[in-house]
C-alpha cells in the first residue's frame, strides 16, 4: 500500500530534456495507467519511480517520503518488465524467491511464500522448471509472481502484456484486475495500448512528448478529451477530425464545414470571432447515415458483426469513419449522406485545446 | 548441384591444406625430438628413423623440468586470475554504465597492446629491480596480467553486452546490491564467456616469452625460458631443442584439447544464443 507523488519531475539525457515537469498524485490502492505513443516518456517516468533512472529535477515521494536518494531495492516497489527479465539460470521457484533470499529470509519461509503465490497464479507445477522451458504466457505469470512474492507497496508494470497473443492478453487483463482487487495494492501500468488502459485502470495518465495531456477516468477521457491529442489517441477507431471555420459566435458556435454547410455546436465561446479556424472532432458512433451536412463515397467497410465501420471519403478529400448497423446494405463505392450529432461534437482551438462547454444535465457527452 | 558439390570439396581441401601447414612444424618438431642429433640435421631430412628417448633424457638431466613447468602453471593461472579480478568489475562498469568516454577508454586499453613490449623494458626492469620483483613468480604474474588485461577486458565487455540489462535491473529491484548483482546474476549468466576468456588468457600467459626471459633467471623461469635455454651458445642441438619444446607445449596442448568444447562454446556465445 502506498501513495506516490511526483512534483515537477524532469528528466534530461545530457542537454536533451525528455520529461518536462510532471505533477501527479497517485492514491493508495489506485490502478493508474500511463498511456502514450512510443517516445512519450511513459516508461522513463515509471523507471524514475522505480529508481532505475535518476530524476534530473523535481521530487518523487513514496508514502510521503522523498525517494530520490533511496535505492530501487529499498523503495518497496516491484516491477514487471516487458521482456519479463527472468533470471535464465534459476528455476521458477528460485526466480520468485530471489528477493527473499537476498533479504536473508529462511528457506522455509521462502518456500511457503513462493507456494502461496504459485497457488494464486495457478502455476505450482512449473516451480522446478527453468524459464527457457516455459511459454510466453507462463513467463508472464512467473514475472508477476516474482513481483508478488515480495508483497510490495506498489506494482510497476512496464507493458507486461505486449509480448502475448491477443487471446492471452484479454485473459491476463481480467486476471490483473482481479489481482489488483485481491492484493489491494497500488498499481502503475505503462502501456501504448489504449484498450489495456481503458479496460483496467481507475485513472489514466495520457502522456505525449514528455508532458501530461490529461489525467482522468477512462470514460471521462473518452467523453471529454481535454486536447486534440487525447481525442485522437483514445478510442478505436479514432475520432474523426474536420477542419472548420467559425461562422458565428455567441451562445453557441456556428461553424462552416468543408462543403460550406453550417453546423451549430452548443459551445458558447465569446473569445471566438467569425473566420477563426477550429478542428471539429466527432466519434464514429455520433455520425449517422441519412440526409445531413456531409456527403461522401464509401471506400472500405469493416464488418465486426454487431456493427460495421464505413470509411468514407468526403468532397474535400478528407476521411470520415461512420459506425452503422452490422447488417448494413451499403457497399463499396456507394455515395451516402451523413448527419453529425451537434451535441456530441468537440471543438479544438489552434493550440489543440478543447473549447469547454457547459455541463448538460443527463448528457453522457 | 554439381558445382555446389565441387566447391564444397574445394573448400574442404583448402581447409585441410591450411590445417596441415599450421600443424606441420609441430609435427616435425615432435618427430625431430625422437631423432639422434645427427639424424636431426641430415639432408635430405630423414623420414624413416629409429626413435630414441635419448634427447628427453638429456634435457631432463640438464634442467629441472618440473620446476619450470610449475612456474608456468603458477604464473599463467595467477596472472589470469588477477586479470579477471580486475577486468570483471571494469567490463561490468563499461558494459552497463557507459559514459561518453567508454569507447575511447576501450580503444586506449587496446592500443597499449600495439606498443612493442621492448619499448617499456628498461623502466619495467628498473621498477621490478627496485621492488625486488626480479626473478619472482609474483613479479611475472604482475607483468603478465597487465599484458593480457586489455584483451580480457575487451572479451568480457562484449560478453557482458549480450546480457539484457533488464535482468540486472530486475535484480536491483529485487534488492541486490551491486556486488550481489555481479555475483548472483551477471557472473552465472556469462560463465561460458568468462571461461573462454580465462582459457585464452592462460594460453597467452603460458606462451609469453619476452618478460619471462628478461625478468627471470632461475627461480621463477617458465617453460618458455626453459626452451630458449636449449638454443644456447654451445651451438644448436636441434633434437634436444625439439624435445624441450615438445615438453613445453605438451601441457597447454593437452589443456587446450580438453577444454576445446568450452572454448568453442564461449567464442560463439553471442552468435548462437
Amino acid at each position: 500500500m502506498a501513495t506516490i507523488e511526483l512534483k515537477n519531475v524532469r528528466k534530461r539525457f545530457g542537454a536533451h530534456e525528455v520529461i518536462h515537469g510532471i505533477d501527479l498524485a497517485i492514491a493508495d490502492r489506485e490502478f493508474v495507467a500511463f498511456v502514450g505513443p512510443s517516445g512519450s516518456g511513459k516508461s522513463t517516468l515509471l523507471r524514475m519511480i522505480a529508481g532505475l533512472e535518476e530524476v534530473s529535477e523535481g521530487e518523487v515521494r513514496i508514502d510521503g517520503q522523498p525517494a530520490q536518494n533511496v535505492p530501487p531495492a529499498k523503495r518497496g516497489l516491484a516491477m514487471v518488465f516487458q521482456s519479463y527479465a527472468l533470471y535464465p539460470h534459476m528455476t521458477v521457484a528460485e526466480n520468485m524467491s530471489f528477493s527473499l533470499r537476498l533479504a536473508g529470509a529462511p528457506k522455509r519461509e521462502r518456500d511457503e511464500k513462493v507456494r502461496a503465490v504459485a497457488r494464486i497464479l495457478d502455476m505450482e507445477p512449473l516451480l522446478d522448471r527453468k524459464p527457457r522451458a516455459l511459454s510466453g504466457g507462463q513467463l508472464q505469470r512467473v514475472a508477476l509472481g516474482r513481483a508478488m512474492v515480495r508483497q510490495p507497496k506498489a506494482f510497476l508494470l512496464d507493458e507486461p502484456l505486449s509480448n502475448l497473443d491477443a487471446a492471452l492478453q484479454a485473459q491476463m487483463r481480467l486476471e490483473l484486475v482481479r489481482l489488483h482487487r485481491e492484493l489491494k495494492t497500488t498499481m502503475i501500468y505503462v502501456t501504448h495500448d489504449q484498450v489495456e488502459a481503458m479496460t483496467m485502470a481507475d485513472r489514466i495518465v495520457v502522456l505525449s512528448e514528455g508532458r501530461v495531456e490529461q489525467v482522468a477516468s477512462p470514460l471521462e477521457l473518452y467523453q471529454t478529451p481535454a486536447t486534440l491529442f487525447v481525442a485522437g489517441f483514445i478510442g478505436a477507431p479514432k475520432m474523426n477530425f474536420l477542419e472548420v471555420r467559425v461562422k458565428e459566435a455567441g451562445s453557441q458556435l456556428t461553424v462552416t464545414l468543408c462543403n460550406g454547410a453550417a453546423l451549430a455546436v452548443p459551445v458558447p465561446d465569446a473569445s471566438m470571432t467569425a473566420g477563426d479556424r477550429l478542428t471539429l472532432g466527432i466519434r464514429p458512433e455520433h455520425v449517422s447515415l441519412g440526409a445531413g451536412e456531409l456527403e461522401g463515397e464509401i471506400q472500405a467497410l469493416e464488418h465486426l458483426g454487431p456493427r460495421t465501420y464505413l470509411h468514407a471519403r468526403l468532397g474535400d478529400g478528407g476521411g470520415m469513419v461512420v459506425q452503422t448497423a452490422g447488417d448494413t446494405a451499403i457497399r463499396e463505392g456507394d455515395r451516402v449522406a451523413f448527419r453529425i450529432c451537434a451535441e456530441a461534437c468537440h471543438l479544438f482551438d489552434g493550440a489543440g485545446q478543447r473549447l469547454r462547454r457547459p455541463a448538460l444535465a443527463g448528457s453522457q457527452l | 548441384m554439381r558445382t555446389a558439390r565441387w566447391s564444397r570439396l574445394a573448400l574442404a581441401a583448402v581447409g585441410w591444406a591450411a590445417a596441415l601447414i599450421i600443424f606441420f612444424p609441430i609435427l616435425w618438431m615432435f618427430l625431430t625430438s625422437f631423432k639422434t642429433e645427427i639424424a636431426a640435421v641430415a639432408t635430405p631430412p630423414a623420414v624413416v628413423f629409429r626413435p630414441t628417448l635419448e634427447n628427453y633424457a638429456a634435457v631432463l638431466r640438464r634442467a629441472d623440468y618440473v620446476q619450470f613447468a610449475l612456474n608456468s602453471v603458477v604464473v599463467s593461472l595467477g596472472a589470469t586470475l588477477l586479470a579477471l579480478a580486475l577486468a570483471i568489475p571494469a567490463a561490468y562498469a563499461m558494459a552497463f554504465f557507459p559514459t561518453r568516454r567508454t569507447k575511447d577508454i576501450l580503444l586506449w586499453m587496446l592500443s597499449t597492446r600495439m606498443l612493442p613490449a621492448v619499448g617499456v623494458l628498461v623502466p619495467i626492469y628498473l621498477l621490478w629491480r627496485t621492488f625486488g620483483l626480479l626473478d619472482t613468480r609474483i613479479g611475472l604474474v604482475l607483468i603478465d596480467s597487465v599484458s593480457v588485461l586489455p584483451i580480457v577486458v575487451w572479451m568480457l565487455f562484449s560478453y557482458f553486452r549480450e546480457v539484457p540489462p533488464q535482468i540486472l535491473e530486475a535484480s536491483r529491484m529485487d534488492g541486490a546490491s551491486q556486488r550481489e548483482e555481479l555475483l548472483f546474476v551477471l557472473l552465472p549468466l556469462s560463465t561460458p564467456g568468462i571461461a573462454a576468456t580465462a582459457l585464452l588468457s592462460i594460453i597467452l600467459c603460458w606462451n609469453e616469452a619476452f618478460w619471462s626471459l628478461n625478468l627471470t633467471t632461475v627461480k621463477a623461469a617458465t617453460l618458455t625460458a626453459f626452451t630458449a635455454s636449449f638454443a644456447d651458445p654451445e651451438g644448436l642441438f636441434w633434437a634436444k631443442l625439439s624435445a624441450a619444446s615438445t615438453l613445453a607445449i605438451a601441457p597447454v596442448l593437452i589443456f587446450g584439447w580438453v577444454s576445446q568444447r568450452q572454448l568453442v562454446r564461449g567464442l560463439s556465445f553471442g552468435a548462437v544464443k
